[in-house]
């Protein structure tokens, strides 16, 4: 611990030194736990120490021990909010690591989860900007079309929130006529709610003032602390992972990416508006493609690799290769390659990497995952460097900070 | 004229010599390795460089291999280049009983919460580091846990029966 | 061959004549004009159908919890509408997600300052024995550090089952003595985690 808190005042302020403030661990204000020793000059912060590490997991070494199919379930509960898309991206690392290629009538599907957890987890973090600067209103209104999300979920994987979604390969289901007609409600449904969302929050006087101006980064500054993700978007560059090294197909798809300018809440703020927008984009094209696919290519739903994919349950009980199969990959006497892998996917806060060597072994020999909230929490300091206390609360929900992320 | 990863390669070759070990590429992405000396020499050249450009820090960690004398924690940059879109992994080596590196803080602000993690993780001891305490463990922790010798679980547990859970 | 839907196709239309359910009263002796019960009986019903819960709220329970503040599977109608976050004016300590051993002492201190008499639920795998996450850093269940009285497992728990934990909270608080805290199972079990 820092134990030399209070700093000295220059000559003429009011008072001689700061005032200590503990902001957390438990705080309303902050949605996951992580702590902030705030110095204040009456209002004004004169600086800010972060400590994190409360919710660690040891992720990264519980990983050493489970077979590459065991860390989906792991990956889940790093942002919690999109797990789909964390699922994706460890599944993609281990096709990229196996040299597996799937079928485009799976990556299309993958598009569509994939974004519909991009806007569940927009969702959260903009009506909790708005709760966190009173209009708790937005909040309860969007919760009830996050439920529309979860139901899709539900009957895909048949989990709500931690999805465990997917296998190597492609899904572990097709994807039943009532997902698609879940999915056809919400289409139907959500534009309209999140304009409504929009009309409440966009132009609304007192959001602005509270937001416009509060913690702005440059450019410059933001790609030195390795932002990615709307907060990098925001300060006004526009590097997204599914335009730079498109993945899963997104090359056949047609979205445009939000740009703000001065990197400050409100632009974080409509930024993540506006990507809700593109996602709406991308799922309405896919969801389109999926419908092409006619007969016997429409019941395609994982790659065909049957040294990494499960088999039927009705082939394991009848054929014998299916249940040797079977047998290999749950005792693990599958080859999977040796070697060192980099792969990233556009998380909902940025680009969620995958540091992956593998020895040949059962399990991983280091799995490293790249969190964006770890990497740009570190900027909270430089960000509210002579701002207001209230400024302190809003800078740090609009930066979609995620304590199971960040801790991993 | 785009990068590629030949065009990166001869130009640390022609810059640091034989200094440059190791280079292959895994699944595309050129990977070399430096003695510990020169690594933030190697990550300026990168940087300033007018042609080379790789001025993101996308990723530090570290890996132990306890079966390399001399080498056992490896420290991994990912660094890539947001222009031209290339990424290359580069790795420095160090012993596991003095693993001191310099620290790359005065060059990316990332890397100063990724060194902590990785001194919290492995130990590895970043020269110049402005802060470097344990960031996601207790402080007073005395040891490394990612480091192969020590195990998963917290071994005062008394409820658990290894035998029924398989550790 | 996907499956034709058979179930949540036909629509239930609200019906408030129907809906609306009255607590059962507590049994007294009754009387023209007078109604006699047990006092701890009526100090019950109040309390148990408003209950100011604190949601400690870590991780991923933390989200499913907001679901079920939401308005689809209200937790307002339980009387808890009012969440605290100061644990001086809270009743309930809902302690939601994975609780690190760095996060422990807070878990603690947060129990000491809520004032009797004072409930914990533990709502979700993790903070009822660790969870999936059996490694170094992570406190094996909260009922290391403060005595838990309604465990909800899940991971997340739906917020169905995170009501029914509140639910059977209450039945503990409707069928409270009053001199609970004088007991000397109580006082046995404080001393048993270091709160005198």
């Amino acid at each position: 611990m820092n134990t030399e808190h209070h700093i000295k005042l220059p000559e003429g302020s009011i008072e001689r030194t700061t005032t200590t403030l503990n902001l957390g661990p438990t705080h309303p204000a902050t949605h996951g736990v992580f702590q902030n020793i705030l110095e204040l000059d009456g209002e004004r912060i004169v600086s800010a120490e972060q400590t994190v590490g409360y919710i660690h997991r040891a992720f990264e070494k519980i990983a050493e021990r489970r077979p590459y199919y065991q860390i989906t379930p792991l990956t889940d509960r790093l942002n919690y909010c999109s797990s789909p898309i964390n699922n994706t991206g460890w599944h993609l690392t281990c096709e990229k690591l196996l040299g597996v290629k799937t079928p485009k009538r799976v990556d299309y599907l993958r598009i569509i989860i994939m974004e519909l957890a991009r806007i569940s987890d927009h969702l959260i973090c903009n009506s909790v900007v708005g709760v966190d600067s009173g209009a708790y209103t937005g909040f309860l209104y969007v919760m009830q079309y996050r439920e529309l999300i979860y139901e899709i979920y539900e009957e895909i994987c048949g989990s709500r929130l931690t999805t465990n979604m997917g296998r190597i390969g492609g899904f572990e289901r097709n994807f039943t006529q009532a997902a698609f007609q879940k999915l056809d409600k919400f289409l139907a449904e959500y534009p309209k709610v999140l304009r409504e969302f929009e009309q409440l929050f966009n132009r609304n006087r007192i959001f602005m003032e509270r937001t416009i101006g509060a913690g702005p980064i440059s450019a410059e500054r933001a790609l030195n602390y390795g932002f990615t993700g709307p907060n990098l978007r925001a300060a006004g560059v526009d590097y997204d992972v599914r335009a730079h090294s498109p993945y899963s197909s997104y090359e056949d798809f047609e979205f445009d990416i939000p740009v703000g300018k001065t990197g400050d809440c409100y632009d974080r703020f409509l930024v993540r508006n506006q990507e809700m927008w593109q996602s709406i984009r991308l799922i309405e094209q896919a969801y389109e493609k999926v419908k092409e696919f006619k007969g016997a290519e429409s019941e395609v739903f994982h790659a065909d690799i049957p040294e990494y994919y499960l088999p039927e349950k009705e082939d394991v009980y009848t054929k014998m290769e299916a249940l040797i199969w079977h047998f290999k990959i749950i005792m693990g006497e599958i080859d999977i390659p040796p070697g060192e892998i980099w792969n990233s996917v556009e998380g909902a806060n940025g680009e969620l990497g995958f540091y992956l060597i593998s020895d040949g072994g059962r399990t991983p020999y280091r799995l490293h995952f790249r969190r964006p909230c770890f990497i740009y929490y570190q900027a909270y300091s430089e960000l509210t460097h002579g701002a207001m206390l209230s400024d302190a609360v809003i800078v740090m929900s609009s930066l979609n900070l995620i304590a199971g992320e960040m801790d991993a | 004229m785009s990068l590629t990863n030949d065009f990166i390669k001869q130009r640390l070759i022609e810059k640091f010599g034989d200094s440059i070990a190791g280079v292959e590429e895994p699944y595309g992405m050129l990977t070399f390795e430096a003695p510990k000396e020169l690594n933030l020499k190697v990550m300026q050249f990168l940087y300033e460089d007018p042609e080379l450009r790789f001025r993101f820090l996308t990723d530090l960690t570290a890996v132990h291999y306890p079966g390399q004398p001399g080498r056992e924690i490896a420290v991994v940059y990912h660094l890539h280049n947001l222009v031209e879109n290339i990424r290359i992994r580069f790795k420095v080596y160090a012993d596991v009983l003095k693993p001191d590196i310099f620290t790359a803080t005065q060059l990316y602000s990332a890397a100063n919460w990724m060194e902590r993690e990785t001194y919290d993780f492995f130990g590895v001891n970043f020269v110049g580091h402005p802060n470097l305490k344990r960031i996601l463990n207790v402080d007073e922790m005395d040891y490394f846990p990612l480091r192969k010798e020590y195990p998963l679980e917290d071994q005062t547990r008394i409820d658990k029966d290894d035998a029924m859970f398989g550790r | 061959m996907a499956r034709p839907v058979r179930f949540n196709i036909h629509p239930i239309l609200a019906d408030p004549k129907r809906q609306i359910q009255l607590t059962n009263m507590p049994d007294g002796h009754t009387g023209e004009g007078f109604f006699a019960t047990r006092l701890s009986d009526v100090v019950g019903l109040a309390r148990k159908n408003s209950i100011w819960p604190l949601p400690f709220a870590t991780s991923c329970c933390g989200i499913e919890f907001m679901a079920t503040m939401g308005s689809h599977y209200d937790f307002a109608r339980f009387g808890a509408e009012r969440l605290g976050f100061s644990p001086r004016q809270c009743d309930l300590l809902m302690v939601m997600g994975t609780i690190a051993k760095k996060m422990g002492p807070v878990v603690k201190q947060v129990y000491l300052q809520m004032a009797e008499p004072r409930w914990v639920i533990a709502v979700g795998a993790c903070a009822a024995s660790g969870g999936i996450f059996d490694s170094y850093s992570v406190l094996q269940g909260i009922d290391q550090v403060v005595p838990v009285d309604v465990y909800v497992p899940g991971c997340p728990p739906r917020p169905e089952a995170i009501l029914d934990g509140f639910m059977r909270i209450q039945d503990l608080v409707g069928h409270e003595s009053l001199r609970r805290r004088h007991g000397e199972q109580y006082k046995a079990l404080q001393e048993s985690y270091g709160i005198s």
